[in-house]
């Protein structure tokens, strides 16, 4: 139990390399890459430590439930499975043993606790294991990518941060540290995306992606407070435990309509943060940062913290938005909208990350629409699976860019042809691309055929129908794509280094740089780049075959068609605080359904492109197809309508006011009160300094004077007079002593 | 004799006595009051010491015309030295200590 119960250790250790490197990390021989990869490799030790062990311990208690069902009845049920469909059957919906907690009081006020702590089960296992390898190779690829890049050491300290901030994220046991792990990897996105912020386009990419994740995170906020409340309801005492929360949830103690608004509020949260339609637009700007961080960011980890908030909370959402009734619910019709969307616009991108970019918004769509249909251990396991295939692209389409297109990311003027120079990256890319297509046997297809049998299965026809679209374009819209970078011509040779137009946010600036000061250290960068494409060095490809053999082998944990369901069966939470989860058998019938619409999909761009067949550049000879192709590249104008409608609606009469209230108010006050100020000061000085001080002193010396004046009048100097004055003096004295006596 | 009389006459020159400092101008007058003021004195005395049958008043008396003459050559000197310098004897002329 030593990894399962020293968990804490797995986001403390990057967070221990995110000081060290920001402390000394230039002074190492490698720049603090060294610790870097170190901090993330140790993590992800322990994670697979906590993966063995988590194992054992599923292992040990499904040996203990099944031991009430004799061997035959056990036969029975894996004779049934594998021959296929057995009516809509539910098979063992256990849910797996407890889950290891420990926490610390961080902070007590009156009543309310603040813990911090961990709460490790399958999924934050599988989220663990995950992460951590991403990150992993992901680091290892950034030594090669950003090698010589100006801020090498402050880009490996934020990889740490964001590694600790996101596992801190995954291993904790209540909302609150869960939302300060939110809003740290959103920190962290930040951060990585402005990584060349000498690019104004690059911050205000990054701008926007921290401010619209913000705008969700209005609703996790609220949403974390109202879980709060809602414990308080059921149990008395409010806690922001998650095990506290999922159990208040399903107890029935309280009211429908304020589960409602608490599983709605959360979904706002994952709507911004997992760009959901309406708050996706950050998505495919965020592309502006480094390749290695879209990768690891906004590919396979902090996109699906939103997923991930859903599964661990999810009772909250099945009971609040009722997802076992079937038809239609917000969750789903979120996800389901954003999978059509998404997928719409991949298809009009020249930038190969932006394809990439929308392709990940729309699989997040089908994450968060496998969760609204109730099929959790579908969109869990697409969340594993999508994040080794995402990776593996990205990172496949940094090292085209990177060795074969002249650092730019644009497909129809620097790429084309490329498989003869690549061999490897484009194997790569053509594993990545199958699998998110959803081919058998490669891992999207068990996790994205799991979630269209959820659908279908537990009534929500509609959403089934969506997922086959939306796998119909993803197939056509990744075959295009493999087309533009990998078939055809080169069309980079014309533009050898020099022409610095194309060159997106990504390395624009570093175009600039190298113009403006001695190339001297670029040149180790940019000596091998001299003559044409060619493959990338083992830095670069070694994480791509990592992560291809993961996106084909990964899908058989849970190949239902074999009769394997391991994957279920570790990451299943106990149901002690967890609602019961339907399971499907493996479906032919579905599976060639989808396999057939993704080979359809990947027929029909094939014919498209490589044939030449059908309706070739009509949108440039019909004017609704060219009003339709505008529209999706002007991204459904949602751009226009915040940026320029509702932020400059609120930004600018709130501009002029706080500027009217600063000229007319503050500077008025002060400018009365400075010359009210000066007024009494004059009024002071007249009336009561000359006039009032000084007559009173003027007066007292007057006074005096006047009566020494008088006074001096009797020192006349005469003798005589002096002689009467004493004689009088006697006279009274006398008299005064004869009245007395 | 009665005794009131000689105070009588004692006190009358003393008045007359002190008229004559207050209001005489010249100074060789004003000492001559202040002797006629002493001699009244001397007569007090006198009478006292023969109405109490001693001859302490008489004694006393002597002193006194001492002194008198003491003085009265003190200040005929002090008349002479302030006649050299003011060239007037008229006591209203010293005034330097006028105020």
């Amino acid at each position: 139990m030593f990894f399962l119960e020293n968990a804490w250790l797995v986001p403390l250790i990057p967070a221990l390399s995110f000081v060290v490197i920001l402390l000394f990390g230039k002074r190492l021989p490698y720049q603090g890459s060294e610790v870097g990869i170190a901090s993330v490799g140790a993590s992800f030790v322990l994670a697979c430590g906590a993966a063995i062990q988590w194992i054992d311990r599923v292992g040990d208690a499904g040996g203990d439930e099944h031991g009430g069902e004799g061997p035959v009845e056990h036969a029975l049920r894996s004779v049934g499975r594998s021959v296929g469909r057995l009516g809509a059957e539910e098979t063992g919906a256990h849910g797996g043993p407890d889950a290891i907690h420990r926490s610390l009081t961080w902070f007590q006020n009156g009543g309310v606790k603040l813990d911090v702590g961990i709460q490790i089960d399958g999924l934050a296992v599988m989220m663990m294991f995950v992460v951590t390898l991403v990150s992993l190779l992901v680091h290892v690829y950034s030594v090669e990518y950003m090698r010589g890049d100006r801020r090498f050491t402050y880009f490996y300290a934020a990889l740490s941060l964001f590694s600790a901030s996101m596992l801190l994220l995954v291993v904790a046991d209540n909302t609150l540290q869960l939302l300060v792990g939110w809003e740290l990897v959103g920190l962290c996105s930040f951060m990585l995306i402005g990584h060349w912020w000498e690019e104004g386009a690059n911050v205000n990419a990054a701008v926007k992606a921290f401010l619209t994740t913000r705008t969700g995170d209005i609703g996790l906020l609220i949403g974390v407070l109202m879980t709060y409340f809602m414990v308080e309801r059921a149990t008395g005492e409010g806690s922001f435990n998650i095990i506290a929360v999922n159990q208040a949830a399903m107890s029935g103690d309280v009211g429908g309509t304020f589960l409602f608004w608490c599983a709605a509020a959360l979904l706002l949260g994952i709507i911004g943060k997992s760009g959901q339609f309406p708050l996706h637009t950050w998505l495919p700007d965020a592309m502006a940062g480094p390749t290695p961080v879209s990768a690891l960011i906004h590919a396979a980890t902090m996109v699906v913290a939103g997923v991930y908030l859903g599964a661990r909370v999810y009772p909250v959402f099945y009971e609040g938005l009722d997802l076992a009734r079937g038809g239609i619910n917000l969750m789903a019709a979120v996800g389901g909208i954003t999978v059509v969307i998404g997928a719409a616009l991949a298809f009009v991108q020249d930038d190969i990350k932006k394809v990439l970019a929308y392709s990940t918004i729309s699989q997040l769509g089908y994450m968060v629409m496998g969760l609204g249909v109730g099929a959790w251990t579908a969109a869990i396991f697409h969340l594993f699976t999508h994040a080794f295939f995402k990776a593996l692209l990205f990172l496949a389409a940094g090292s085209v860019s990177h060795s074969g297109a002249h650092h730019s990311f644009d497909m129809k003027k620097d790429m084309g042809g490329l498989r003869r120079w690549m061999p490897q990256t484009f194997a790569v890319f053509m594993v990545g691309s199958l699998a998110l297509a959803g081919i058998f046997p490669l891992a999207g297809f068990w996790s994205k055929d799991e979630i269209l049998l959820g659908a279908s299965e537990a009534d929500y026809k509609l959403f089934l129908y969506v997922g086959l679209i939306g796998a119909l374009m993803t197939a056509a819209y990744m075959t295009r794509c493999v087309y533009l970078t990998f078939f055809g011509e080169y069309r980079g040779g014309a533009h050898a280094h020099a022409d610095p137009t194309h060159l997106t946010g990504d390395d624009l600036v570093e175009h600039h740089l190298a113009e403006v000061q001695d190339d001297a250290a670029h040149a180790p960068d940019h000596g091998d780049h001299h003559g044409g494409p060619h493959e990338s060095n083992r830095w670069l490809t070694a994480p791509l075959w990592i992560l291809a053999f993961f996106s084909v082998f990964a899908g058989l944990l849970n190949a239902t068609a074999f009769d394997i369901d391991r994957f279920t069966e570790w990451t299943n939470p106990s149901a002690s605080y967890f609602v019961e989860l339907e399971h499907h058998d493996f479906d032919v019938v579905m599976a060639a359904i989808s396999v057939g619409i993704a080979l359809l999909g990947i027929a029909l761009a094939y014919a498209y492109y490589w044939r030449g067949m059908g309706l070739q550049n009509f949108s440039e000879r019909n004017a609704l197809a060219r009003s339709g192709k505008r529209f999706l590249v002007n991204k459904y104008y949602l751009d226009a309508l915040y940026e320029g409608v509702i932020v400059r609606g609120i930004k600018g009469p709130l501009a002029r006011a706080a500027y009217w209230v600063n000229q007319k108010v503050i500077d008025n006050v002060l400018n009365y009160s400075g010359r009210g100020a000066m007024a009494l000061g004059r009024v002071t000085y007249d009336y009561v300094d000359q006039k009032g001080v000084d007559g009173v002193m003027n007066g007292l010396a007057i006074s005096t004077g006047e009566a020494g004046g008088a006074v001096r009048r009797i020192q006349t100097g005469r003798l005589q007079f002096y002689a009467l004055m004493l004689v009088l003096g006697v006279g009274a004295f006398a008299l005064a002593l004869w009245i007395a006596a | 004799m009665l005794l009131n009389q000689f105070l009588l006459l004692s006190a009358f020159l003393f008045g007359v006595g002190i008229y004559g400092v207050l209001t005489r101008k010249h100074t060789v007058l004003v000492l001559m009051s202040v002797e006629l003021m002493l001699a009244a004195v001397n007569l007090n005395l006198v009478a006292f010491g023969a109405y109490n049958d001693t001859v302490a008043g008489q004694v006393f008396a002597l002193f006194v015309l001492t002194i008198a003459a003491a003085e009265v050559g003190v200040g005929l000197a002090i008349v002479l030295l302030i006649y050299r310098n003011i060239h007037s004897a008229d006591l209203d002329d010293v005034d330097v200590l006028k105020g």
